[in-house]
């Protein structure tokens, strides 16, 4: 077969419904997907797929459930097992709670932190350092007696003490902010880093990592960090992944076309009465999808115009659909007003 | 044709003055009917708004019930009340002017940078957000007081409350200009019209009452609330003129303002829902528009329609996937307009004079007069049968009707099929349509609707016949695929040793529809590929991989070698077929290569039995004698936690890690039973023919039937929920063994324990339970997806576009090539990146 007669045989047809037809791809297996989460190797557990993630991209949340990357590393640290695993320690976020116990005596108005000694070498910090950090966050007086700080904190209630608690426990001793959990793993030919929790702009400027090769699978901060093209492929991407997980089968072109629906805007839109379809111009399309009454109000007061340009509204008052046959119009010469004007 | 369309809607609000112009009455009397049931002048069911009775006269048109269409009337309120699904809208206007002189409170200054910088939608938010922190009036330099809106209607000034014929009065003094800045429009939306001083009341076929059995008869609930309305309203009348006092006048205002409220919508916040007198919440405007049950949803996005049919369906492999049968009963009820030509007008007069089946039930005159064909009328039509009458056929064979099963979840859930009328009362199809419908016969119903016009007439055959839906556009590979038995059945006929006597030959062949005998190539028998070949068009060529290992080799239309299975009968063959020579040629290939199928797998014998399941004695002890070990693996893990000596696996807890492992090695015992059993069972037992040629079940369903069920689970873990520490009384507290936590050692063929029982209920319930959750959430999801998606459309020059234009994609699909027609995946298919 000839490239170029294959190519016209295979070519869509002008007028297609090709939006529906992608919403009725993607949503009609949704029923056959399972709920289960999924367990990704030691970063975290219990991340969404199937039908929930699914739902979670195309509702575009700001953040998804369980954020991730995968953090590709330079030519220096992706093959030193080693040298990774020092980059995938110092990219995890340590807080002080998570290398402590600490403890509230509301009696004497004291904050006693017992700091794990062996994690505090496992993790290569300074102790000094942590003493400088609380001190920071709003104590009077911090005292160091061996492992254990005792920490008065400014004010006097409860609420104070409790306020500056929770400051010592989301302190943040090194790493990035937001990744909670990090581990190596073993690509095809080189190490990766996957982490749990997802903060793109601080990991792609970690060094050792190849900052051309980040991903989160939080699109919205792919959005921020990359832009609308790269939020775009995310989305195509994230779905794919989702379905071919389940093993279905999909053609790209339906999810090209909801990315594309999703990001027309220049910014990422949730397909939904708060993104996609609550800013459709029909009015009558808003009215029928849903906040009925909403919708009308507001284009009453407004004194607005329904051109009837969409499906649902030419649906509603009973014309001809704008989709396949009902897109083409046929224009003719009616031929009692030729015989009427010629024989004027 | 289209004599005249609809160009555009535009909403705006009724002014008060047109409310009573448009009014046909207005209404006095708060009560519907006299003593003698009939309509009171003045009252709610004025005979001036229409009618609902029979026999009654429109007194504005003179129409009866269906053909007056009815006609506004109104009430007169004694005082203002506020539209309340308004407040908000009022409130926002009231705060962002100035209460003394009514402009907004945003300078002239500021207003022309900003109107000269912004857009429409834009400006309208940046000046209310102007006007959130002006507090003096930059025009007057008067103080503005705090405004504040107690939902849903009372407003107060400071601590004082407005009443509504100031917010009425402030309302209307803000001028034009000012209101244009707060983006309404003043020519179609004076906000003084958002307080009602006419209240419009729809005519009574909007509300029409009805009549009990017993003869009683009972108001629509707008009905009972206009009443509320103007009994209030009456009682505020009456006070009033008597002079009351203010108190008790407020007191019933506020009384007409919450009739008023609820008559609107009675599902307001921070107001209690107006109540008929059984206690049920009344159903007024509001919740008649709102919501899946609502008027937009239930009437205007979907209409009910005449000419469809709806029953029971059945299969029948005998017809073709184009057909559907149709019962004799509702083939007579369904008809077929035909419009009589001078080419037709003969064959139209012999059908009126017909008594059998396709009978003319009416004939329409070009002046639209519909008449019903009688038995004595009969000779006096056909005398009077033009051309430009039309005549209404009953449904008959060859008819094209559109055939539909709900949940309609993509668009070959609706195909055109031919009709052929058949004895019974169910719709019929073929089995393998089953497939894009996801019918099955445990008592589906399926619904048949037949097209009323010649253009849908067309356009159902040539978009919509099952034929041309063989692809699924999901994917582009075959939907409408035999499947099943029909997948075992071409395994037998295809198999290198099936042979056929000539007399078995000649029934196949006649059976597909062939009458040419091939010549025969075992001896005196024809070989099952030989006969399988006839049904393959001349042209095709195909080499595939099968399932079985085999290499299947097909070269112009015969088949070499190879046995068919499901991946070459489902898909491969089917979709060369149709991309070489057409879906036409697909669909007789369909038609009898399932029949040929059925044939032989009717002839062989089909069955499993328990025997099927049956494993020798060594095999079970070798069964056993894995289970103990991998049990005892699973102890040792146990032992190896509570001794803290644990591996711990990078990022687990301890706990998480004995689960993961254990997980693990019950796995690994569940697929090397799986290996014993696949050992001691071959291709001679028919539940592992069935899973390698891929007609039904798994390598998986057998194990568990005859080997054992193995792990159950909830949450995607082992069994852990019960009592404390323990999932059951049988076990020791802090138990973590295998069999303590759900897993199921015996097979289906054994019995399961009661302890296994139970476990394996456990898990069936949560699949259960997710199933329903599943569909509810998938079904919204889907919802949102096709408003969303709905007006997306290819265009001329192949670009995506949505309803108003906007270009979502240069070119569909960035290659402009449609996935139903795309061959060979991967090839034409372009990388998510663009170009």
């Amino acid at each position: 077969m000839a490239k170029q007669t294959s190519d016209e045989k295979m070519r869509i047809i002008p007028g297609e419904a090709v939006g529906i037809v992608a919403a009725q791809s993607i949503g009609e297996p949704g029923t056959q997907m399972t709920m289960r989460t999924f367990h990704y190797a030691g970063v975290a557990e219990q991340v969404p797929t199937g039908l929930p993630r699914l739902i979670e991209i195309v509702d575009a949340r700001r953040t998804p459930k369980k954020p991730m990357m995968d953090v590709s590393l330079d030519k220096d640290h992706a093959k030193d097992e080693k040298k990774a695993s020092i980059v995938a320690d110092e990219i995890e976020e340590i807080t002080l709670v998570k290398i402590s116990s600490i403890e509230e005596d509301f009696s004497k108005k004291l904050i006693h932190i017992k700091i794990d000694k062996r994690l505090l070498s496992d993790e290569r910090l300074d102790i000094e350092e942590i003493r400088k950090k609380i001190k920071a966050t709003g104590a009077e007086r911090v005292e160091l007696n061996g492992t254990v700080f005792t920490v008065k904190p400014k004010g006097d209630t409860l609420r104070s003490i409790r306020r500056v608690t929770n400051k010592i426990k989301e302190l943040r001793l090194k790493g990035t902010k937001g990744i909670s959990r990090s581990v190596v793993l073993k690509d095809k030919n080189e190490l990766f880093v996957r982490t749990g929790g997802s903060n793109m702009i601080e990991v792609m400027n970690w060094p050792g990592v190849d900052s051309s090769r980040c991903y989160t699978n939080d699109i919205k901060e792919i959005e921020k960090v990359l832009g609308i093209e790269a939020a775009r492929n995310a989305i195509i991407r994230e779905v794919n992944q989702v379905l071919d997980m389940q093993n279905l089968d999909v053609d790209i072109r339906h999810i090209m076309l909801l990315a594309d629906a999703m990001c027309m805007d220049g910014e990422v839109k949730s397909v939904g009465r708060h993104g996609l379809s609550g800013e459709k111009a029909g009015i009558l399309a808003r009215a029928a999808f849903e906040e009925t009454i909403k919708h009308l109000i507001t284009a009453a007061v407004k004194g607005e115009v329904d051109q009837l340009i969409g499906v649902t509204e030419n649906i509603i008052i009973g014309q001809i659909v704008p989709l396949g046959t009902g897109l083409v119009n046929l224009k003719m010469k009616r031929l009692d007003k030729l015989i009427k004007a010629k024989s004027e | 044709m289209i004599e005249k369309m609809i160009k555009e809607v535009k909403f705006s609000l009724f002014s008060p003055e047109m409310i009573r112009k448009m009014s046909a009455a207005k209404i006095t009397v708060p009560d519907t009917y006299n003593e003698d049931g009939y309509p009171i002048d003045g009252g709610l069911v004025d005979q001036r708004m229409g009618v609902t009775d029979p026999g009654l006269k429109c007194k504005t048109c003179g129409g009866k019930i269906r053909t007056c269409p009815g006609h506004f009337t109104h009430i007169e309120l004694v005082r203002p009340v506020i539209h309340p699904e308004f407040s908000k809208v009022i409130y926002i206007l009231i705060k962002s002017t100035c209460r003394s002189c009514k402009r907004v409170l945003v300078s002239k200054k500021q207003i022309d940078s900003i109107t000269q910088a912004l857009t429409q939608e834009e400006m309208v938010e940046e000046i209310l957000e102007k006007t959130k922190k002006v507090s003096v009036c930059p025009y007057c330099g008067e103080k503005q007081p705090e405004i504040k809106l107690e939902k849903p209607t009372t407003f107060y000034e400071a601590a004082r409350m407005l009443l509504p014929t100031e917010i009425q009065d402030s309302l209307s003094k803000i001028p034009d200009d000012d209101l244009r800045l707060l983006g309404l429009d003043p020519q179609f939306a004076k906000p003084a019209w958002m307080v009602l001083t006419a209240l419009i009341v729809p005519p009574v076929t909007v509300r029409p009452s009805i009549t009990l059995e017993t003869g009683e008869r009972s108001e629509d609930d707008l009905t009972h609330k206009l009443v509320d309305i103007m009994r209030i309203n009456q009682r505020l009348e009456a006070n009033i003129n008597a002079g009351a006092p203010q108190l008790i006048i407020e007191d019933l205002w506020e009384l007409l303002q919450y009739h008023v409220t609820t008559y609107f919508n009675n599902e307001t916040a921070n107001i209690p829902p107006a109540r008929h007198r059984s206690g049920r919440p009344l159903k007024t405007l509001s919740q008649r528009l709102k919501g899946k049950e609502g008027r937009f949803r239930y009437n205007l996005s979907g209409k009910r329609v005449n000419f469809s049919a709806r029953t029971v369906i059945s299969p029948d492999p005998n017809i073709s996937i184009n057909d559907v049968g149709v019962p004799q009963k509702i083939a007579e009820e369904l008809t077929v307009p035909i419009r009589v030509t001078d080419w037709n007008l003969e064959q139209c007069k012999k059908l009126i004079l017909s008594n059998d089946h396709p009978q003319v039930v009416y004939v329409i005159r070009p002046d639209g007069k519909r008449k019903k064909i009688t038995d004595k009328g009969k000779e006096e039509i056909i005398q009077s049968l033009t051309p430009g009458f039309m005549i209404e056929r009953q449904l008959t064979d060859g008819d094209v009707v559109l055939f539909n099963r709900q949940p309609s979840l993509h668009r070959i859930s609706i195909m055109a099929h031919t009709a052929r009328i058949l004895p019974g009362k169910s719709f019929r199809l073929n089995l393998i349509v089953t497939n894009p419908y996801n019918a099955d016969f445990d008592g589906d119903e399926m619904n048949l609707h037949v097209p009323q016009t010649e253009e849908a007439r067309v356009e159902a055959e040539v978009l919509m016949k099952v034929e041309d839906q063989i692809i699924s556009p999901r994917h582009g590979h075959s939907i409408i695929r035999p499947q099943e038995d029909y997948v075992s059945g071409v395994y037998f006929l295809t198999k290198k040793d099936s042979k056929f006597t000539k007399a078995e030959a000649c029934q196949m062949l006649s059976i597909a529809g062939i009458t040419r005998l091939p010549k025969a190539d075992r001896g005196d028998k024809y070989s099952g590929r030989l006969l399988f070949s006839q049904l393959l068009p001349k042209t095709l060529n195909l080499s595939i991989k099968s399932k079985l290992g085999e290499e299947i080799v097909i070269k112009n239309g015969e088949l070499l070698s190879g046995t068919i299975e499901s991946k070459a009968f489902e898909s491969e063959i089917v979709e060369k077929i149709l991309h070489e020579s057409g879906s036409e040629n697909a669909r007789k290939f369909l038609d009898t290569a399932t029949r040929l199928a059925l044939f032989v797998i009717t002839r062989h014998g089909f069955s499993v039995d328990l025997s099927n399941y049956a494993l020798p004695k060594d095999a079970l002890e070798k069964i056993s004698h894995v289970q103990k070990n991998s049990k005892r693996e699973v102890d040792s893990l146990v032992l190896q936690y509570k001794h803290k000596t644990l591996q711990r696996l990078p990022g687990r807890t301890f706990r998480e890690t004995l689960e993961e492992k254990s997980m693990e090695v019950l796995a690994k015992s569940r697929d090397l039973c799986g290996k014993v059993v696949a050992e001691y069972f071959g291709m001679e037992n028919t539940s592992i023919i069935m899973a390698t040629i891929g007609a039904r079940g798994s390598l998986l369903n057998a194990i568990q039937m005859s080997g054992l069920v193995a792990q159950q689970a909830v949450r995607g873990k082992r069994i852990s929920r019960g009592y404390r520490n323990r999932t059951l009384p049988h076990f020791r507290k802090g138990d973590l063994g295998a069999e303590a936590r759900g897993f199921v050692i015996s097979s289906f063929r054994q019995g399961l324990t009661p302890v296994e029982y139970f476990f394996h209920s456990m898990g069936g319930r949560e699949s259960l339970v997710n199933t329903a959750i599943r569909t509810a959430r998938s079904g919204y999801m889907q919802r949102r997806l096709i408003n969303a998606l709905q007006d997306m459309v290819t265009h001329k020059d192949l670009s995506v576009r949505d309803a108003r234009g906007i270009i979502l994609q240069f070119k569909y699909g960035g290659d402009g090539l449609d996935p139903m027609k795309v061959i060979a995946k991967g090839e034409a298919v372009a990388g998510p990146e663009r170009e």
